[in-house]
């Protein structure tokens, strides 16, 4: 046994020479708190009982160990907010991705072509994508001001009557909605490009000799040529939208009242607004990462059996 | 097959040109407004509840003054990068050696780590934020840059990884075995030979990664309390609070924000997603 680990080291020292300081960096900063994220959530933790440092003085944690408790509540409690929460994260990702992908592929598609001013287009398309989260967000909230944005000014000038972007409930998901479309199809856009250039030519050539129709062309040679690019960006694109946490923090901070909470924001107003219910926002932590998971799991498994590397 | 009757792939008719430029036209519109508006809105001094803009206006940079003399924003702006240099650097030097070990050999534990990484992608920030947190408070670096960097690095250096795999993966093994024939070790070929070469993946990784921390908002308003701590994306909120709207000088703050982030950008974005994809695709 030992005389195997030996040899097993000598073989791959170099190898886990490279890799070990990446694994014991990230084993300090998200197993260590993983493994204290998922103790977290069997306790009644909260900001009065965690141990903390006050100046000079220590002050030892006191919460106690209660089971499962947080998990029966958050899922079956009477108050919990968990389902409608996901529910609406999942019409938030869902809707997110969709637009994301189908806007970005017919934008590349477009601009895939031969055509006068492509190089501008691109660097105009592309803008959304260079602009840091917070001033975009920032951006559409003052467009879609209720007294003085632009969008109700417009509307207001029309005589189509103004509406409370962000303070009505709809209309509040709608928007953020809206504005992370706007921040993510860029990058569908330039990765289904790069995607599109690297299709051969010949194929589409060949397609025309036999006469393929354009749309035949582009369900035929275009689509599939694009499958791997689209599995990885859309993958990438639900784990993103899941977890994106700025533009609703920074537009509505989840209101009007939870309106526009997505369980990412719902659990970081648990944990550090109001008082700080450390362990519940721990319980939706794991129950996140469960559910993303899971769907890794799938969308593997799915990518395996149509033939997919990984 | 005359051209007249066949029309071949890449010609149009000129109805057809029109409508393409008319939809470009339109989403570049939409692309580039919001950026222009905000620009317009800084250049207007005094923007703070009057219920019209009127955008041909006399304007001023008076909102840019002011805020550049008259608020935090410069030392804002140098906490935003030494932040994020710290965690670019940090995160490169972990991220390029793992990265390599990955493209370059096949040991026990490699799919597990890979599998790893993805998964790391996955925690959302409300799952690692409280025991960092906590974590954080306990070591004393609450109210710290530190905390920051490090806290950073939890999403940059499985990201980057990733990203530089695919980088690796794109040079020719030849040159490993060339350095290893001129009696290079591994960590010789890697040093030597590979990282030049890499340079390219080296530099759009490290752009990525300053994005990253420069933007980031959730670590960056749970972990810094002292005002003269915060990074630019926390410290900006400040100016719009319930009890005062400065619209005007988070208008013109956001410009100088945008503006070399997103020169430097557009040098970097056509190698960010190929090395994004490729990383992705060749697990």
């Amino acid at each position: 046994m030992a005389g195997r680990v030996r040899r097993s080291w000598d073989k791959h020292k170099y190898a886990w020479g490279m890799v070990i300081p990446v694994v014991l960096v990230l084993g300090v900063l998200v197993g260590y708190p993983l493994y204290r994220g998922v103790y977290l959530s069997f306790t009644d933790a909260n900001e009065q009982n965690v141990a903390a440092t006050i100046g000079a003085l220590q002050v030892p944690d006191s919460f106690s160990f209660v089971g499962l408790r947080n998990y029966v509540d958050v899922l079956f409690g009477p108050n919990t907010k968990f389902w409608s929460v996901l529910g609406r994260t999942v019409v938030w990702t869902i809707s997110c991705v969709f637009f994301h992908y189908t806007i970005g592929l017919g934008l590349a598609v477009l601009l895939n072509r031969q055509l006068r001013g492509r190089s501008v287009y691109r660097v105009l398309l592309i803008l959304p994508w260079a602009v840091p989260t917070f001033v975009s967000s920032f951006a559409w909230k003052l467009i879609l001001a209720r007294d003085n944005g632009i969008v109700n000014h417009v509307l207001g000038n029309l005589g189509l009557g103004t509406f409370d972007w962000l303070g009505n409930d709809t209309l509040a998901f709608l928007s953020v909605i809206a504005i992370n479309i706007w921040v993510g199809v860029p990058f569908n856009m330039v990765a289904l490009l790069g995607g599109l250039q690297a299709i051969p030519a010949e194929l589409y050539e060949a397609a025309e000799v036999d006469g393929a129709s354009p749309w035949q062309r582009f369900w035929h040679i275009t689509f599939p040529g694009l499958r791997t690019v689209s599995a990885t960006i859309i993958l990438l694109g639900v784990i993103w939208s899941f977890n994106l946490f700025a533009i609703i923090f920074l537009v509505t901070r989840g209101g009007p009242g939870d309106a526009t909470q997505i369980l990412v924001t719902y659990a970081f107003s648990a944990a550090f607004e109001g008082i700080r219910d450390y362990a519940v926002a721990a319980t939706y932590g794991i129950l996140i990462l469960c559910v993303l998971v899971g769907y890794a799991l799938v969308y593997r498994r799915a990518l395996r059996s149509s033939g997919e590397v990984w | 097959m005359s051209s007249s009757t066949y029309r071949k792939r890449g010609e149009r008719s000129p109805a057809a040109s029109a409508l393409l430029h008319v939809i470009l036209l339109g989403a570049s519109f939409i692309a580039v407004f919001p950026v222009l508006w905000v620009l317009i809105i800084s250049l207007r001094p005094g923007f703070a509840g009057s219920s019209e803009v009127h955008v041909f206006e006399a304007s001023s940079f008076d909102n840019y003054e002011y805020v550049v003399a008259k608020t935090k924003f410069l030392a804002w702006f140098g906490n935003s990068i030494s932040v994020a240099f710290f965690t670019t650097i940090f995160g490169i030097f972990l991220s390029a050696t793992a990265g390599y070990a990955l493209s370059r050999f096949r040991f026990p534990g490699h799919r597990s780590l890979m599998w790893t990484f993805l998964v790391t992608q996955m925690f959302p920030v409300a799952i690692l934020i409280v025991p960092l947190y906590n974590l954080m408070n306990r070591l004393g670096w609450v109210n710290t840059h530190t905390s920051l960097v490090f806290a950073y690095c939890t999403v940059t250096v499985p990201f980057c990884t990733w990203m530089l795999k695919g980088y690796f993966d794109a040079i020719p093994a030849e040159i490993d075995e060339a350095g290893r024939v001129d009696g290079l070790t591994p960590v010789g070929t890697f040093w030597r030979l590979i990282l030049p070469l890499a340079r390219p993946g080296i530099a759009v990784t490290a752009f990525y990664s300053f994005l990253q921390a420069w933007g980031e908002v959730a670590y960056a308003t749970a972990f810094i309390t002292s005002d003269d701590k915060k990074t630019l994306a926390v410290g900006l909120q400040t100016f719009v609070t319930q009890f005062k709207q400065e619209w005007g000088y988070l208008a013109a703050a956001s410009i100088l924000i945008t503006i070399p982030a997103g020169l430097v950008f557009f040098f970097a974005q056509r190698h960010l997603v190929a090395g994004l994809t490729a990383g992705g695709t060749k697990g």
